[in-house]
């Protein structure tokens, strides 16, 4: 689904993301953790297409589609979608309003009927039930205001209503509580699927316990220094990651 | 106590000013049947405009509003709008549920029918009890000094007074649509209204500036608005001339006690417009709410100037204008404020927020408090900024395209000014004269 080959990408010359190479299948689910700095929200960012970020070589492509050349909401409308590691806030913008445009929007693209405002309110209705979120959310303008556990809730209901074919979740369980953490998780879950695959990127180890990878890679100084199997996550919260950085080889003329 | 500052330098422009005389003149037999208070006010208006001429750039209050090629052209009296020229415009201008007044080239067409304790007349065919009220108000209400709405009072074709009795509940909304007609040379169009709401009345009051496409004319208006005792007007004042037109329009305001006065102003059209708006609190209890909006690109200028006078204590005023400028357009805003010595416990707050869409578009904002009470509360703030790329980005990456991303970012600074329209027509049609903004024109969303 995803095949990223030897990506190097930066801002204003400065080389973040240092020859990452990752293939994600459909069915499967990738964590990828590392300490902080280590380009992990780079990464997300440059699949979801922001401009700050330029490729200097390398590829990525999804579903056989060079992604690099299109531009975000096309990535979107492929089936992309990453739950920022910071919501944005938009005031003035009500937050039903946003959903459904941005619904809408990406039917419209792939030449899907649009919902009426019934048929988007009965989905968003069912699914803010499945999120446990407070409705009073839907009708404030879109992240104004929130707690950061109600931004990161906000976007999983997002993930939920454009039910993407890649979901990428940017350090979603980062402050919240174990409540929150298991609304997170099954809002994950509920998209698994033999056609979907997520990427979660994650801080703590504590997530996996909710959403159990496939596969787990160690991202440090713009490099994927270790790949394995869900144990390796315990390692890493067992160990931490100066155990990574000390045992992994380290290439010739790599910086530290 | 400080007085207004008024421009009040001599001025050495006889040529265009004699021009002006002349049309004046020139206008006298059909001024033959004026009463002579009337007739006193005009002569009153010539002189003074004669002796100031047009404000100069070196003025302070015209700094970054240069109005040469106004000053320099020689604007004719207008001829009369052909019926098939305004009627289409006025039909498809017509809101539903309001009373429609038709004024075209600054002569009245149509005054709508009166109701129960509102009256709609032509100045020209006041009903006699009317007279006394309205010769004591019409001409008093503005800002004296104002070269323009002096000549305006000499060179208007008639005026339209707007009575609303005592006590009196007026539910329809009173619209009058100023449509400008081409003509065989560009002409001032010298529209004047009057608007007298009397103690413990409601009313609201819809000025639209249009014109047909393609005129080149210039626009100088006048309104003045009295506010009774406990009285309440809203008035929305919708400047979407055409872009070879020139707009300056003034409006002042007189409040009673305990009055409530809510103005909306939205400038979006003419190639160079310019609004200034007074309102002088007079009695406790006021309470004054200024709203504006101004969308403005290519090379167009849209200034808006505002005077709060806070009189007397306990009032308040709020004044929030904000400007979207894209292109080469520019955008000045002058917020006065005055909060005299005897007008303790005043509560005024201004805001000032500019959303630049490019480069080279730019905005002179000045707010200007001038406090002399000590128990008070007065705030001001200005903010100039452009679209938020993160915010753009997020709206992206949910699968909106980038100019509809745009549209929702641009609709979203308007918003606040929008949502506080109480009529869903009015605020429908500035929603969409808002993507005009907007490089890449698109079919805006609906929610
Ligand atoms: N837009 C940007 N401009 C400049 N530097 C950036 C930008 N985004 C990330 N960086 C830098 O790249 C490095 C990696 O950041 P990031 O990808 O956010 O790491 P992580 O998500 O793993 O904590 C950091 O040194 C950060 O300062
Ligand atoms: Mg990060």
């Amino acid at each position: 689904m995803l095949d990223i080959r030897e990506l190097h990408a930066g801002v204003g010359g400065n080389e973040i993301l240092r020859g990452i190479s990752l293939s994600v299948r459909a069915g499967e689910v990738h964590a990828i953790m590392g300490p902080n700095g280590s380009g992990k929200s780079t990464l997300a960012r440059v699949i979801a297409g922001h401009h700050d970020y330029e490729v200097t070589s390398g590829e990525v492509l999804f579903e056989g589609q060079d992604l690099l050349e299109l531009e975000p909401e096309e990535r979107a409308w492929a089936g992309i979608f990453m739950a920022f590691q910071y919501p944005i806030e938009i005031p003035g913008v009500n937050n039903t309003y946003f959903l459904k445009a941005a619904l809408n929007a990406q039917r419209k693209a792939r030449g899907e009927n649009e919902l009426d405002a019934m048929e988007f309110m009965s989905l968003i209705r069912s699914r803010i039930k499945e999120l446990d979120m407070d409705p009073a959310l839907l009708n404030r303008p879109v992240n104004e205001g929130f707690s950061g556990g109600e931004k990161k809730r906000n976007e999983i209901l997002q993930m939920a209503v454009l039910s993407p074919k890649l979901a990428i979740l940017d350090e979603t369980d980062s402050g919240l509580d174990i409540d929150a953490l298991r609304v997170v998780a099954s809002g994950v879950n509920a998209l698994r699927s033999p056609e979907r695959a997520t990427i979660v990127v994650t801080h703590y180890q504590r997530l996996l316990d909710y959403i159990v990878p496939d596969f787990v890679h160690v991202l440090a100084d713009g490099r994927i220094l270790r790949s394995g199997d869900k144990t390796l996550a315990l390692e890493l919260e067992d160990k931490g990651y100066g155990w990574i950085d000390e045992e992994a080889p380290t290439p010739a003329g790599a910086r530290r | 106590m400080s007085a207004m500052p008024r421009g009040q330098a001599v001025r050495t422009r006889p040529g265009r000013v004699t021009h002006y005389r002349r049309l004046y003149d020139d206008g006298a037999s059909g001024r033959a049947h004026e009463p002579a208070w009337l007739h006193a006010l005009r002569e009153e208006g010539m002189d003074a405009f004669e002796e100031q001429g047009f404000p100069l750039p070196r003025d302070e209050e015209w700094r970054f509003t240069p109005i040469g090629p106004i000053a320099e052209g020689l604007f004719t009296t207008p001829s009369e709008a052909s019926v098939d020229v305004w009627e289409p415009l006025a039909r498809q201008q017509a809101l539903p549920g309001a009373t429609q007044v038709v004024v075209a080239n600054g002569v009245i067409r149509t005054t709508g029918k009166s109701t129960a304790g509102l009256t709609v007349a032509r100045l020209r065919e006041l009903p006699a009890d009317l007279a006394p009220m309205v010769s004591e108000a019409l001409g008093k209400l503005t800002a004296r000094g104002s070269a323009l709405a002096s000549l305006n009072t000499a060179l208007m074709a008639d005026a339209l007074v707007i009575v609303v009795d005592r006590g009196v509940q007026v539910d329809a909304p009173v619209h009058v649509l100023y449509i400008g007609a081409a003509d065989r040379t560009p002409a001032v169009h010298s529209t004047r209204a009057l608007v007298l709401a009397q103690p413990m009345s409601s009313v609201t009051v819809i000025e639209t500036y249009i014109g047909q496409e393609g005129a080149a004319y210039w626009t100088n208006g006048v309104t003045e608005v009295g506010v009774g005792d406990g009285a309440a007007v809203e008035h929305y004042r919708l400047q979407q001339e055409p872009r070879t037109a020139y707009h300056l329009g003034q409006t002042a305001v007189r409040m009673g006690r305990d009055s409530r006065y809510t103005s909306h102003v939205v400038q979006t059209g003419a190639s160079l417009g310019r609004h200034d708006l007074s309102a002088a609190l007079l009695g406790p209890g006021a309470e004054c709410t200024l709203n504006g909006l101004c969308v403005a690109n290519d090379r167009q200028l849209i200034d808006n100037h505002t005077t709060i006078d806070h009189a007397v204590p306990h009032c308040e005023s709020h004044e929030t204008y904000k400007s979207i400028l894209a292109d080469r357009a520019r955008g000045v805003f002058n917020g006065k404020v005055f909060v005299r010595e005897d007008a303790q416990k005043t509560n005024a707050k201004q805001s000032n927020q500019t959303l630049l869409l490019s480069e080279a578009a730019q905005i002179d904002t000045k707010p200007q408090l001038e406090i002399f009470a000590d128990d008070v509360r007065c705030t001001h703030g200005a903010t100039v900024g452009q679209l938020d790329a993160e915010s753009l980005f997020y709206l992206r990456s949910r699968g909106i395209k980038q100019e509809d991303a745009r549209a929702v970012l641009v609709h979203a600074f308007a918003t606040d000014i929008l949502d506080r329209m109480g009529i869903a027509e009015i605020r429908s049609r500035i929603d969409a004269d808002l993507l005009v903004s907007l490089p890449t024109p698109s079919a805006p969303f609906t929610g």
